[in-house]
């Protein structure tokens, strides 16, 4: 022991703090592996529970701030005085009307046209719902027709400043704007395009104009196109969307809804979730493992001390004495671990924070951790541990000191369990011994078996992620929607328009499409939904069933994405009700031919010519899916751009990018993070395990090589039984791990996607050999001790 | 006719080149003002075939010798051979091999492995060695056939120090380093111990090196080394050494 540590402990005035001290000093490698475990489980309980606490405290507020609206109802057209009666709705606290219009970017640099939309803003003053908050420049000033403010995500894409100037086509007309300013929304937290899965800020753009300015460009002087309210605390959501739909039905409109039904606040309130779900998890998991651990190597520090402790007790300490003794060996491991996982957890919680604003646009997203948090961390922990060093501490209250002071009886292995099984003389003794020494402690050989298994577990729970989005892409980009450009117009129109865009440069194919709002009423339930009208042998975009063949309905029938059929409780052969919330909105009786599951959106497909029939309509469209040339793309990107019947253009292959460059980058981060930490977990077990082996066994060991047995021999008696427990916790750790794979993706899933539980071979063989890695470099870092074994000392044979 | 054996054993390993020489061998632990020296210049050589007890007091020197002679430590100076083959230049595997396939050595403190039964303690020795006999036969050359299947926990200490010569004896080890195997048994097991370890060397040729404290075990050795402050202090051929039935301390 060096003089500095010497006197670090020598300052202390209690004689047994002293030897507490020097004694944890000597196990220090093995506390660190227990503190370390300890602070992977306060890491992830602070990161977790506190981006949780974080995101949940900034998107209240900001939404609270910027009074983000709880209500949307859209309308074709309908005149100001329209909004007046709606006031009176019960529970209604503000009420604010506006132009809504979706608009085409010509970005320079961008062949693509960028989908976006356009929204206006109160001539005089302040939007009494949804403000915006502005990150550069100004409103519009009244009267001023050619300024917009635009989304600040897509002003930076495209690096836009003040004063720049920015080319749309709105409803047909292609208009030149000037910025002015550029702002955040609590509208476009995670700014989407309709039916997008992940954000691209280049290719959506959201632009807020003067009101005067946004009715004339899209026809609708007089008249707003949406209206967004905010609710009384405790008003009944769905009495005010009835009542909505029912004084606005005259407008056209398709339908009010919540923010259950908002894009943005669906995929904010979607991480939220998932994040409740690994901080309830994960964190236990650690603990548990760490209390384990204090208590496995309390209890093989105490068996080496019997004779101390007889001693202690022969003096006069109390039993108590000698188990707070113990219990502050734990304690210190604990605040170690307490520290360095409140530390890490507080830089990663910051790191992630940083990543979420690239993608969640918060005005600001601060990483703070609540007291309760930290309080909540001290208080498991020191449980945890202290459990552990208490349990272990109770057997010294047993010991009386005489009894500790003989030396303890050589382990008695002739009734261990299986030790006749163990007589089966296939094995060599060395194996023999090392089945015999798992047989005589099962219950530790248990725990190091349990440990091994959680770690092997959360590697493959983890890396199962990466599995489930691949199949995700999969499913949904080749077998569903194998489409390259999807364009919807800006109203219906018949079938000619077709014919039109068929025609336009490098379309290879083109299928049509018509949506149409509805409401689907089954067992006393409803459900809004956008029905879509398919052709017969569609052959770009379709519902895939689960062997990953399309699915059509017969003439006149239906199929459902389980998320819409399960709420309603409708199996394949029911009648559903579905009230078309458009044109002569019909109301009709179909039946559900099939459900499938989809693992990314929802899906409600009819024949196209069935829905047109119902609707009275005939041959029309709404937009259209394209298979294109991709030499020819710029061409066609060019012509859509110019097209003055087209409202939106969606690009596959970009969201296909897209959605695998954030996959991996976010799911990424995790899988890394995940990964040293269940390497942790190897670590603190077997690292814990072979040292204690090692203690116990030195004796045998150098006795071993003493009889003329090799290093190498004698590393396998000692690392055999590690070896082996590895082995067998391998395929335990593969189930477990496909276990919380299942529970993952049962929890995980939403409104927005399912996660299939798939997992990829690759993805065990990986997590086995991190697993298989962590155990040897364990088992080599005590094969090292192995080396220098001193045969003399250990036989105490010394003269 | 005991008699007539044991010199015959002796006359034939006496044959070839002594069972250990050692010259100048020293041995220091420690550096600086905590340095002690264990040894100081031994010289010594013992031939082959014989029963050797080394006596001395505590801190002489004996386990240190002893310990170096087995191959479980390394002198810090001089050096020694084994049947003419020079041991202090040779490596960690050399002496490993060297341990393996010619020393048996008896503890004090048995040393057994408790997770395995006597007969697999043998074994144990004997899955690993050149030319090893039955585990059965060694068991027997100790008196503990009927015991073969018990685990060390199981036995008193007398037969647990029976299986540990059995252990030593089972690869016909040619040389038998037991320290203080007596210490920690009555006497009259200590004779039986003492009996088994004449029987090997007898029996098999082995060179018997004992240390002991009691000098009265003395008796029944060829030769008797008494070592203090780590030299040689005498060293006494014995003409006439009695079976260890007629020891009593």
């Amino acid at each position: 022991m060096s003089r500095g540590r010497r006197d670090m402990a020598a300052a202390l005035p209690a004689r047994l703090d002293r030897k507490m001290v020097r004694d944890l000093w000597a196990i220090r490698l093995q506390a660190l592996a227990i503190a370390l475990v300890v602070a992977a489980g306060v890491a992830v309980h602070v990161v977790a529970a506190g981006m949780l606490d974080s995101l949940q405290e900034t998107r209240d507020a900001y939404y609270d701030r910027y009074r983000f609206a709880d209500v949307w109802a859209p309308v074709v057209r309908a005149p100001d005085s329209a909004a007046e009666t709606l006031r009176d709705i019960p529970g209604i606290a503000s009420v604010q009307t506006r132009v809504r219009e979706a608009a085409l970017f010509n970005m320079p640099g961008l062949s693509a046209p960028a989908t976006g939309v356009m929204l206006s803003l109160p001539e005089a003053g302040l939007a009494a719902v949804n403000r915006i908050h502005l990150t550069a420049g100004r409103r519009p000033a009244t009267g001023e027709r050619d300024a917009i403010v635009l989304l600040d995500s897509f002003a930076r894409a495209h690096t836009l400043s003040i004063g720049d100037t920015v080319t749309a086509t709105v409803r047909g007309g292609r208009e030149q704007f000037r910025v002015v300013g550029t702002a955040l929304s609590p509208e476009y937290v995670y700014a989407i395009a309709p039916g997008q899965l992940v954000p691209d800020p280049r290719l959506f753009g959201v632009a807020w104009m003067g009101r005067d300015a946004l009715e004339q460009a899209a026809d609708a002087t007089g008249a707003f196109t949406e209206i967004a309210f905010t609710l009384q605390p405790g008003a009944s959501e769905p009495a005010i969307l009835d009542a909505l739909d029912r004084q606005l039905a005259p407008w056209g409109a398709p339908g009010a809804y919540g923010r259950d039904d908002h894009f943005s606040d669906a995929f904010v309130s979607s991480e939220i979730n998932q994040l409740d779900t690994m901080a309830s998890l994960l964190p236990p998991v650690f603990l548990i493992v760490a209390a384990f651990l204090v208590n496995v190597v309390l209890t093989r520090l105490i068996a080496m001390e019997r004779a101390q402790i007889g001693l202690l007790k022969a003096f006069g300490y109390s039993s108590r004495a000698v188990i707070t003794h113990y219990a502050k060996f734990a304690l210190v491991i604990g605040f170690v671990g307490l520290a360095l996982g409140l530390g890490g957890g507080v830089w990663l919680g910051r790191l992630m924070a940083a990543m979420y604003i690239e993608y969640y646009h918060f005005p600001f997203l601060l990483f703070d951790l609540p007291a309760s948090i930290y309080a909540s961390s001290v208080i498991v922990t020191l449980t945890a541990v202290g459990g552990g060093a208490v349990l272990a501490g109770l057997r010294t209250a047993r010991l009386s000191p005489a009894e500790a002071m003989r030396p303890s009886q050589p382990p008695d292995y002739s009734r261990a369990l299986g030790a006749t099984l163990a007589r089966w003389r296939r094995f060599d003794q060395q194996s023999r011994m090392i089945l015999r020494h798992v047989l005589r402690w099962p219950a530790r050989a248990a725990f190091t078996l349990a440990g091994i298994t959680v770690s092997g577990a959360l590697l493959v729970s983890s890396m199962y992620f990466l599995d489930a989005m691949d199949a995700m892409i999969d499913a949904h980009f080749n077998l569903a929607n194998r489409q390259d450009v999807s364009v919807t117009l800006v109203e219906p129109r018949s079938r000619a328009a077709l014919h039109e865009i068929a025609r336009l440069p490098g379309v290879l194919a083109a299928e049509p499409v018509r949506h149409a709002p509805a409401r689907l009423r089954f067992g006393g339930h409803e459900e809004r939904i956008a029905l879509t009208g398919s052709p017969q042998d569609a052959t770009l975009s379709r519902l895939i069933d689960s062997d990953g063949l399309p699915v059509m309905p017969p003439p006149g029938g239906l199929v459902l994405s389980r998320d819409i059929a399960t709420p309603l409780g409708l199996r394949p052969g029911n009648w559903v009700e579905v009230e078309i919330t458009e044109g002569h909105r019909p109301v009709l009786y179909l039946p559900v031919s099939n459900v499938v599951t989809t693992l990314i959106g929802s899906g409600a497909v009819i024949d196209i010519n069935d829905l047109n029939a119902l609707m009275g309509e005939s041959d029309m469209i709404t937009g259209a899916v394209l298979r294109i040339d991709p030499d020819r793309a710029d061409a066609l990107y060019t012509a859509l751009k110019e097209a003055p019947g087209v409202a939106e253009v969606g690009l596959q292959n970009e969201a296909r990018r897209r959605f695998q460059e954030i996959m991996d980058e976010v799911i990424g981060a995790s899988i890394f993070i995940y990964t040293v930490f269940a390497g942790l977990i190897a670590v603190g077990v077997v690292y814990n395990s072979v040292r204690i082996a090692f203690s116990e066994r030195e004796h045998e060991l150098a006795v071993l090589r003493v009889l003329g047995f090799s290093r190498g021999e004698v590393a396998y008696v000692l690392l055999g039984e590690i070896a082996l427990l590895t082995l067998l916790a391998l395929p335990l750790g593969a189930a477990l791990g496909a276990g919380l794979s299942w529970y993952f993706s049962q929890a995980m899933s939403s409104d927005l996607f399912r996660l299939p539980f798939i997992i990829d071979p690759s993805t065990f063989g990986y997590s086995a050999l991190v697993v298989v890695v962590v155990a040897l470099s364990s088992g080599l870092m005590v094969r090292a001790r192995l080396n220098r074994l001193d045969m003399v000392a250990a036989l105490k044979t010394g003269d | 006719m005991t008699r007539t054996r044991t010199t015959a054993a002796r006359r034939f390993r006496s044959d070839g080149p002594a069972c250990f020489e050692t010259r100048s061998l020293s041995r220091d632990f420690g550096e600086g003002p905590t340095r002690v020296r264990a040894l100081r210049g031994v010289d010594l050589t013992i031939p082959a075939g014989e029963v050797i007890v080394l006596l001395g007091a505590s801190g002489s020197g004996k386990s240190t010798l002893l310990n170096i002679l087995g191959g479980l430590d390394r002198a810090t100076d001089g050096d020694f051979k084994f049947r003419g083959r020079d041991m202090t230049q040779i490596s960690e595997t050399e002496l490993t091999r060297f341990r393996r396939d010619h020393v048996g050595f008896v503890f004090q403190f048995y040393n057994l492995m408790p997770s395995l039964t006597a007969q697999e303690n043998v074994e144990l020795v004997t899955e690993i060695a050149t030319h090893p006999m039955p585990a059965r036969d060694a068991l027997g050359l100790v008196d503990l056939t009927d015991r073969a299947d018990h685990f060390p926990s199981e036995m008193s200490g007398g037969e647990q120090q029976r299986v540990a010569i059995a252990r030593a004896i089972a690869k016909r080890p040619e040389v038998m380093l037991c320290d203080e195997p007596t210490g920690a048994l009555d006497s009259a097991t200590g004779v039986r111990v003492l009996q088994a370890l004449k029987r090997v060397n007898r029996e098999l040729g082995s060179t018997v090196l004992l240390i002991t404290h009691n000098a009265g075990v003395a008796a029944m050795a060829d030769r008797v080394i008494t070592l203090a402050d780590g030299q040689v202090r005498e060293e006494r051929v014995n003409d006439d050494p009695i079976d260890p039935e007629a020891l009593t301390w």
